[in-house]
């Protein structure tokens, strides 16, 4: 887009946003000044107000029948107040003037002292965004949605005999965001996205085990094309069958391989949570202080960037109306950044990363995730299994979680394998994997050439709120993980 | 409260739905108000204030069902979500095990639950309780170097079920909570730990001091931890982890996982699953209980009973559609499990069962969710102590526990007197026998 063009969609834009969240109303920018002028005259350092509605859809397939849908529509407005390391929130799901008035008034009961300012919206800077502003749940018709399960019901049915249960669903969603910015900026946004999750359970000899897939991300359904499909439709399949051959995980400290992709939980957990600005602000990370440190070893280079097309975790704005970035948190093993929303930076004396993000206008904007994974190196995957002589390989996983303050961190694997003489071995049963999030990266001793992100289904919660990110990495050796098996 | 308006507009919702065509339909307003207060390092850090409402619907045609929820209550708004849940049950496919709970088992006893006890705080009251509350954790041993916060919260709930049998439940309830989560250090390492109380009452709750107190001990008890090796071992599941069980056990028995064959206990009705001195009551009508109702999500009357009973599965968790679906009648569980009550098997707690261990694993910290719900492996990141000769010997971090859930229930040797009340299942601490624990 030439910068003219760019202008043109940009304007296009906030008109869009504006008739979704404010015309309807009659809020005028009148009114957003006055509303700010309240919060302000309290005497506020900082605040923001934000503007959202969110209609999503879903649709279940069981039974090779769709039988469910649901469909929901929410919208509020958050008023944001912050004095030194204070903020209050409050908000308003009513779009009545009175209410928002109140409600802007009720976030400012934390300033005591008042001091009269002004205050003038503008219109918002020209934006190059990374996704469509198209809704999602509107492009395409309903009953094309239920073939679309229904094609992937019979895709994995289709796999074999011992598919007993296929479980999908589909679901779109569709927000508005407008933010007035303590500058007087507004910022807005539109944020599709599209979600596919299969689940299906084989039955063998009363042995019955699930295998899962999907996808998805701000796009929308026409993403899901024949091959999607059948792809998604293969892996949960052979991964429920893989399952049903799995032997009991060992338990104990080895070298694990893990798998480019989804495996980044990894990234995430082990290193992400750490590296928010909130908790390095306030001391409680096992990551604070380490600003400059060598904290991984030198091949590891681990990045945040929320500006990738079309993927789950971008967003063209942040939650404040703040322009996302590529901000690299380690590179070649030192620590170099963290992430940053408004807040945070303000008191660490360093500038947003545009990683403040709130679940909804109902929440606080806090130091969050979108994409955030580890750089590919020099080694091919197979190189690197044929490497280990005796280990686990990781293909899949499910969640993770990490305890911010020792470190400790977990993820659990759903598809792995024993590796003996550098070939990979027979399956084991999912197990959990355990480790120390300083020194973990400091025990990867090879990274393959094969970075890849998660398909698009991945949440990370934090406080309560739920947001969508993406997770990734390249095929990666690392030592002394203890795996929670059995054997 | 507005709940003679709801029910205006629910009538409306139903009236209109019905016009259209459809056969059934129900209706749901629900609000919430409430507010949350955090201090850190001394300060008041947050203060939020909430107020949130919401309407869903659900139409039934032709044995064909859609829902559509909105957070608008205006009149357009509820009628253009009945429009949506219409167009969708005229879409998706029919199943003849859809439709509303029968009539003839709608509530009709409404029991009064002590559940409405609105916290007469005002904001400067509990910011001062949650300052105090986080400088009783930072006072509790003098390696208490910092802390997540401290937080005190209230909020009230109301809401109102109506459907086309004629049945409407209004609820309204209440909770407060106090919570803390306290930072130790110690040679460069930090450990966290919290401790929290939460009641329908404020009367109720544990003090804010002895909350802040606990955390900060829990914190600082943790320095040091190290991880053991691999082994199995004898295993406690303090009060604060071991509800976790029981809930694994509820998921497994629930409608949706059962009629999908996601489950550890398909049937498993009138089997043994427990050793024989394992009783598990449901008591929907425990007074200040917070899972406590006496009708269902379906507006289904509750009725006290035992899901276990001398170790055996006497009832699964089913809604109407579920017990359709395996042929069976609803319990009353649609909306999920209420108060769970896991009777203690001995007059023991968790510093007897300490007392009497030789060596073993007091776990006080689970993370990660490892658990396979479709054939019951569990393998989960667990923190806590190394209990040698009947004492404490030191902490224990970056290790897991690991086994599969229906040997792991067998090899329950003890359940103690000792419950934790912040939830809606009440379970002692668990003594289990012979668990795998991956370390070193």
């Amino acid at each position: 887009m030439t910068k003219e063009q760019q202008s043109v969609a940009s304007e296009a834009l906030y008109l869009k946003v504006k008739s979704a969240l404010l015309d309807p109303y009659n809020i005028s920018t009148e009114d957003l000044n006055l509303m700010m002028s309240q919060m302000l005259s309290k005497g506020i350092d900082m605040g923001d107000i934000y503007f959202q509605n969110i209609h999503q859809e879903s649709w279940t397939l069981e039974d090779g029948l769709v039988k469910k849908s649901s469909y929901s529509s929410r919208q509020g407005v958050g008023f944001r107040s912050i004095v030194n390391e204070q903020s209050g929130l409050a908000y308003s799901e009513s779009f009545e003037k009175g209410a928002l008035l109140q409600a802007a008034k009720a976030s400012s009961s934390i300033a005591k002292s008042g001091k009269t300012d002004t205050f003038r919206v503008e219109e918002p800077a020209s934006i190059n965004p990374y996704y469509s502003f198209i809704n999602p749940i509107d492009s395409i018709e309903d009953k094309q949605k239920i073939e679309l399960l229904q094609t992937i019901d019979i895709a994995a049915r289709s796999k074999d005999h011992r598919v007993k249960e296929v479980v999908a669903s589909l679901a779109g969603s569709f927000q508005n965001i407008l933010i007035v910015c303590q500058s007087g900026r507004l910022a807005v946004d539109i944020r599709p996205m599209v979600r596919l999750s299969l689940s299906v359970i084989v039955e063998d000899n009363e042995r019955r085990e699930r295998g899962t897939s999907g996808g998805g991300g701000r796009m929308d359904y026409a993403f899901f094309d024949e091959n999607k499909i059948k792809g998604y439709a293969s892996e949960a399949v052979d991964q429920a069958l893989i399952n049903l051959e799995a032997v009991a995980a060992p338990a104990g400290e080895m070298t694990v391989v893990l798998g480019s992709g989804w495996p980044g939980v990894l990234i995430h957990e082990a290193i992400g949570h750490g590296l928010e600005g909130d908790f390095n602000r306030k001391k409680t990370s096992a990551f604070s202080g380490l600003m400059g440190e060598q904290v991984a070893s030198s091949i590891c280079t681990v990045i945040d960037d929320g500006t990738i097309s079309e993927a789950r975790g971008s967003l063209n704005v942040d939650d404040e109306g703040e322009p996302t970035e590529r901000t690299v948190l380690i590179e070649n093993g030192k620590l170099c950044n963290y992430m940053q929303d408004r807040l945070n930076a303000k008191l660490m004396k360093s500038k947003s990363t545009g990683n403040g993000r709130r679940e909804s206008y109902s929440m606080q904007t806090i130091p969050r995730m979108t994409n955030t994974f580890m750089l590919g190196g020099q080694h091919k995957h197979q190189e690197i299994i044929e490497s280990v002589e005796n280990g686990i390989y990781a293909k899949n996983f499910g969640g993770g979680q990490v305890d911010i303050t020792s470190g400790k961190f977990v993820f659990s694997a759903n598809e792995a394998y024993l590796i003996k003489k550098g070939k990979i071995d027979r399956p084991i049963k999912g197990a959990m994997l355990i480790g120390d999030g300083p020194s973990a990266l400091n025990q990867v001793t090879m990274i393959g050439d094969n970075l890849a992100l998660d398909p698009g289904i991945g949440n990370c919660g934090k406080d309560g709120q739920t947001v969508p990110v993406n997770v990734g990495q390249p095929t990666m050796r690392i030592e002394n993980l203890t795996v929670g098996g059995t054997a | 409260m507005h709940s003679n308006d709801h029910h205006k507009k629910a009538e409306l919702a139903l009236k209109h739905a019905i016009d259209m065509g459809a056969e059934q339909a129900s209706v749901r307003f629900a609000n919430g108000e409430g507010f949350s207060v955090t201090a850190q390092n001394g300060a008041i850090e947050t203060v939020e204030d909430y107020k949130d409402q919401n309407f869903t619907v659900t139409v039934f045609l032709q044995k064909s069902v859609g829902s559509a929820s909105s957070n608008n209550l205006n009149d357009l708004a509820i009628k253009t979500a009945v429009d949506k849940a219409f167009s969708l049950s005229s879409l998706t496919a029919t199943d003849d095990c859809n439709g509303l709970a029968d009539k003839e088992r709608m509530a009709n006893k409404a029991i009064d639950l002590d559940l409405y006890h609105p916290w007469d705080l005002d904001i400067d009251t509990a910011k001062q309780i949650a300052i105090e509350c986080e400088a009783a954790a930072l006072e509790s041993d003098n390696r208490v170097v910092n802390s997540e916060g401290a937080t005190v919260g209230s909020y009230v709930t109301k809401s109102l079920f109506v459907n086309s049998h004629g049945f409407a439940g209004y609820s309204e309830a209440t909770g407060h909570t106090i919570s803390c989560t306290a930072i130790a250090q110690n040679n460069g390492a930090m450990e966290m730990d919290y401790d929290y109380t939460s009641a329908r009452h404020y009367e109720d709750l544990i003090g804010h001091k002895i909350i802040g107190n606990q955390a900060g001990l829990r914190a600082s008890q943790n320095l040091g931890s190290r991880k053991i090796k691999t082994q199995k071992a004898s295993v406690i599941f303090s009060p604060r982890v071991s509800s976790s069980l029981v809930s694994h056990i509820m998921n497994a028995i629930s409608g949706s996982s059962l009629y999908r064959k996601s489950s550890f206990l398909l049937n498993a009705k009138d089997k043994q699953i427990c050793p024989d001195f394992i009783t598990i009551k449901e008591e929907p009508h425990l007074k200040r209980g917070f899972s406590s109702s006496y009708f269902d999500a379906e507006g289904v009357q509750t009725e006290p009973r035992k899901i276990i009973e001398d170790g055996v599965l006497k009832g699964y968790l089913l809604s109407s559609y579920s017990a359709r679906r395996l042929g069976m009648e609803t319990t009353g569980n649609a909306g999920g499990h209420h108060n769970l009550i896991l009777e203690p098997t001995d007059d023991q707690d968790m510093e007897s069962m300490i007392k009497n261990m030789k060596s073993g694993f007091l776990i006080t910290g689970l993370i990660g969710y490892g658990v396979n719900m479709v054939n019951g492996d569990y393998s989960r990141g667990a923190n806590g102590f190394w209990i040698e000769n009947g004492k404490i010997a030191f902490p224990v971090s970056e290790v897991t526990v690991a086994g599969n859930l229906k040997d792991m229930l067998m090899q329950i040797i003890t359940v103690g007197n000792d419950p934790e009340k912040n939830g809606s299942i009440y379970s002692g601490s668990i003594l289990m026998d012979n668990l795998m624990i991956a370390g070193e």
